[in-house]
């Protein structure tokens, strides 16, 4: 398998940071806010989120995870998935929830958690953070919060290596034999 | 750990490994979470349709295996035996191909005779979960009472070593069968309790051991487990009289006090109070009777996605039971 790193852990700090600035910027504070990351490596995107902003304005953000798993369109095309951790640290209701993912791809996955999010509530907004959009994406969606757009051919497959649970920072794109099949495998 | 859980049918504790017992528990500990929201459903077997085929009467088992599957948005009906065809005669098999002409994903079964589940097993392409077969097996409540255990101690690897004493008539409780299986399965060590007439001749086999003091056996044990009096299968007279049987085998405060400070009480329920539990002892700390019951929503909840949530061997379980040569095939057999 062919595989190279596109971006390393400094690239991935800064465009964290990045991030968190924009967030800040965008709702004009912390106030009301919520970040959600979908398991497993986005919600340790959004821990990371969480230490980002409370360093830049001192403010301990909520942060939980939200599992897609049961909402998902593709259940009866693949194996029983497993299920991941559902932590919502707060009630969402009338709040601006910050979901947090690894890599935007075909959208589906970010559609399965809003539909997981609203049987908790109806928050006030929802708004999506990704480290990488990779394009693709066969529903209309959107990042608001984007650390970088890398343009992918569909028989590649990128990845995040964060140490919390794979030993590297990093971000890679795979050629994958399986190509399409592949698609936000998780 | 294995990602997959790639199983037509829940027939019983004893052919399932480990892993799959782990992540059958790792999963229904997630679904606890649902039954605390204020939107107790998820969409997940939307469109799936789920059978219950009671012949023996049950009211906690079967509500809750109903409530699982409306929980993860499936269709399910129940069918009560009183008042339905086989009333008129239709066998067990034909019942069985006929309920499958109407395509269900899953039909759960409770019956009188030991092997029913495993005989519709064979009959029908959908699954099939077996909710208690005569005096074999009950899965699901060994999943639950392994599940409670776990949840009380802080995880399913708590299990290990632990000792487990189980009270009652034995001879005629397919819990205590499945909970000797499974319990033994994740390294417990589990001892039967009861008066000779009711512990089979060669319980030993199934890895236990048996002690008919129960006031001793009481002093070692982390969790005991209460069997209900079966006053309905009690023709036979297995005991004097049952202010006899309380007096030895009833758990009251007692005989409690010989037992470890934090020791965990389970009962599968319906309990007879003062017979085989006194009343102090049921709603007292110890017991986690009630939270079994809850935890036995969460297994069953698990258990149809684990069955029912993805594809297996390649055919998504959608459309295994839309096979239009299926009940041809199956009569081929």
């Amino acid at each position: 398998m062919n595989s190279k790193s596109v971006m390393d852990s400094k690239a991935i700090d800064r465009a964290l940071a990045r991030i968190a600035h924009e967030i800040i910027e965008r709702n004009k504070g912390t106030e009301n806010l919520v970040l959600l990351g979908i398991p497993t490596r986005g919600s340790h995107l959004a821990k990371r989120l969480q230490a980002k902003i409370d360093m830049i304005e001192g403010v301990s953000l909520p942060t939980g995870a939200v599992d897609a798993t049961l909402y998902r369109d593709d259940l009866g095309m693949k194996e029983t998935q497993s299920l991941k951790e559902m932590e919502i640290p707060i009630s969402i209701e009338g709040r601006v929830v910050i979901l947090v993912d690894d890599v935007l791809y075909t959208g589906r996955t970010i559609r399965a958690a809003m539909n997981a999010l609203m049987d908790f509530g109806r928050p006030l907004s929802i708004q999506l953070a990704v480290l990488v959009d990779r394009g693709h994406r066969e529903l209309p969606i959107k990042a608001d919060y984007v650390g970088k757009n890398i343009p992918t051919a569909p028989d590649e497959d990128v990845k995040l290596h964060l140490e919390e649970v794979d030993d590297a920072n990093e971000v890679v794109i795979q050629i994958t034999k399986e190509g399409l099949c592949e698609k936000e495998s998780k | 750990m294995p990602d997959t859980f790639n199983r037509k049918d829940l027939l019983g504790i004893e052919d399932l490994s480990v892993e799959e017992i782990v992540k059958i528990l790792g999963s229904a500990a997630s679904f606890r979470e649902v039954a605390e929201r204020d939107i107790k459903k998820v969409p997940t077997l939307r469109g799936k349709t789920i059978i219950n085929l009671f012949y023996e009467p049950s009211t906690r088992t079967r509500t809750s295996f109903e409530i699982a599957a409306k929980r993860m948005s499936a269709d399910a009906i129940n069918i009560a035996v009183a008042s339905s065809s086989i009333k008129k005669g239709e066998t067990l098999k034909d019942t069985a191909l006929n309920l499958e002409a109407m395509s269900p994903d899953c039909i759960v079964v409770r019956h009188g005779s030991s092997g029913t589940p495993q005989m519709l097993a064979r009959y029908l392409k959908c699954s099939v979960i077996n909710a208690g077969d005569g005096l074999h097996e009950h899965p699901s409540q060994a999943l639950l009472d392994m599940l409670t255990v776990s949840n009380r101690l802080g995880g399913i690897e708590k299990l290990d070593g632990l000792r487990i004493l189980i009270v009652g008539d034995v001879a005629h409780s397919r819990v205590a069968r499945s909970n000797i299986l499974g319990f033994s399965k994740m390294g417990a060590h589990v001892t039967v309790c009861g008066p000779p007439t009711m512990i089979p001749v060669g319980i030993e086999h199934l890895g236990c051991d048996v002690n008919h003091d129960m006031t001793a056996a009481v002093k070692d044990a982390d969790v005991v487990m209460m069997l209900r009096l079966q006053l309905e299968r009690q023709a036979a007279g297995l005991f004097p009289s049952p202010r006899e049987y309380a007096k030895l085998y009833g758990l009251d405060s007692l005989k409690l006090k010989r037992a470890k400070k934090d020791v965990i009480i389970l009962h599968p329920g319906p309990i007879n109070r003062g017979l085989e539990i006194s009343p102090e002892v049921a709603d007292g700390p110890w017991s986690l009777i009630l939270e079994q019951v809850a935890n036995g929503l969460a297994v069953r909840m698990a258990l149809f996605y684990l069955l029912l949530g993805g594809v297996k061997d390649g055919i998504s379980n959608a459309n295994k039971s839309l096979n239009p040569d299926g009940v041809r095939l199956l009569n081929l057999r």
